[in-house]
């Protein structure tokens, strides 16, 4: 049990990215694409964080525990994982943008439709 | 040809899938017990009187960084805007006032003042409690859309400037560089935590800029999502293209 | 305890991140999305990360979403005729 949970957490990162990766691969629809590149996201929040944990440690807020009374997860990691989150919406919303303008200038939101198109 | 590229795309996920196995098995033990940085950075955080390590590794120690972050969060705002404006072959049709359900409108606006409020202090507690200028600005912008829900869009449009959102945007981040550039007439480095004094621990104040900066953070994340959500309820709601189908133009 | 804890939501999030992924109508998948956000969101706070939990819960469970509904709608819109075909 002990020896699965070291990796555990990573492998399920990787195994949340590799999802997002067959969804956006095998997608029909532009909006369902770019939910699945959501999804391929949340995996690297996932991997940092993991990367950060300490067991037994807490959150590396002092407002209420005396500093150096106990160990705490790595502050680093959790100031990317804050940072990317944000910009990933924005991205998201950039790309969303996108594609209502894709479906204005060629009436359809399926790939495979457009790649006719462009011919 | 969709054949082929299911079968391309199972080779390169299995190769994919390997490869991220064979690093993960790689990878420090989880829960390890050796974080360097993570220790030096609370050090850093605490001789600055800095409750929050992680308001102080965002607006402190990696400053820069978050300017960085800033603009491109500025940028794709910006994108937004172009993309969705109203073009020329589009009319606006204002939606008739919609009926809402009375208990959600008496939750949306008994909520409302509610959230908002949360954001806000979670916006001006960022260095001493978790939460900060990114999560306090998402809260605040996302609350006042309750009003979408609790009355209609007209209501929420008469409440929502959109201009005042969009200075408030700009305005955030020319502050977050002028803050900046103050470290530098000080005679000290750009965006150096060296211009204020550091207050005492765990109050309101402490943290030198930490507190400026994250506030000019959180009003332009509060900006920003305010004029994106704008945009797309516009696009949803109100902007009707003329030619109503039309594939392959 | 804590292992135990971390093992399901690890499991949860996994699990939900397959339902956004097969889930192929995209207003459906805003709703799905806005699940694994809040899962997500218990996950980090489980791993001792309050902050990025708190933004995770603004962000991942209602902006995300809320953007993918309104453009659903707008393309729906636009293209009504062409669903009815189908």
């Amino acid at each position: 049990m002990s020896h699965a949970m070291d990796v555990l957490p990573y492998l399920v990162a990787a195994y949340v990215f590799l999802t997002g990766c067959y969804g956006l691969a095998t997608s029909r629809h532009l909006i369902h694409a770019v939910g699945c590149l959501a999804v391929c996201q949340s995996a690297t929040y996932i991997l940092l964080l993991a990367v950060g944990y300490r067991a037994g440690g807490t959150a590396p807020v002092f407002s209420d525990i005396e500093p150096g009374s106990r160990p705490v997860v790595d502050p680093v990691v959790q100031a990317l994982t804050l940072t990317d989150i944000v910009v990933g919406a924005t991205v998201t919303a950039l790309l969303l943008a996108l594609v209502l303008q894709i479906a204005k200038r060629h009436g359809t939101v399926d790939p495979d439709e457009l790649r006719e198109l462009r011919g | 040809m969709n054949r082929l590229r299911l079968w391309l795309l199972a080779v390169g996920g299995t190769g994919l899938a390997a490869l991220l196995v064979a690093a993960c098995l790689d990878l420090p033990r989880f829960g390890g017990r050796s974080h360097p940085y993570g220790d030096r950075a609370v050090h850093a955080s605490l001789r600055r009187h800095i409750a929050n390590t992680i308001a102080s590794v965002n607006f402190d120690q990696r400053a820069y960084d978050t300017l960085g972050e800033m603009s491109i969060l500025f940028a794709a705002v910006l994108g937004c805007v172009v993309l969705l404006r109203q073009t020329r072959d589009e009319h606006r049709a204002p939606p008739e006032p919609a009926e809402v359900a009375r208990p959600v409108r008496r939750y949306a606006l008994l909520v409302l003042p509610v959230a908002l409020v949360t954001g806000l202090y979670v916006i001006a507690h960022g260095q001493l409690s978790p939460g900060g200028g990114f999560q306090g600005g998402v809260v605040a912008a996302t609350a006042l859309h309750l009003l979408y829900l609790g009355a209609d869009y007209g209501a929420l449009e008469r409440v929502r400037p959109l201009g005042v959102y969009e200075t408030t945007d700009a305005l955030a981040v020319s502050s977050y560089v002028v803050l900046g550039l103050a470290g530098l007439l000080a005679g000290t480095a750009f965006l150096a935590n060296t211009l204020l004094p550091y207050g005492t621990f765990n109050t309101l104040s402490s943290g030198g800029t930490v507190p400026l900066l994250n506030a000019a953070v959180g009003m332009e994340v509060a900006g920003a999502a305010t004029v994106l959500l704008a945009h797309f309820l516009d696009q949803a709601v109100e902007i009707e293209d003329a030619t109503e189908e039309e594939p392959g133009k | 305890m804590a292992d135990a804890v971390i093992v399901v939501t690890l499991l949860l999030t996994a699990a939900c991140a397959t339902a956004a992924v097969t889930q192929r109508d995209p207003a459906r998948q805003a709703l799905v999305l806005s699940v694994l956000g809040v899962v997500l969101a218990a996950l980090f706070t489980v791993l001792q990360a309050p902050d990025v939990g708190l933004s995770q819960l603004a962000v991942g469970s209602a902006l995300t979403p809320l953007l993918i509904m309104l453009s659903v709608r707008k393309t729906r819109r636009r293209g009504r005729s062409k669903e009815d075909r189908e």
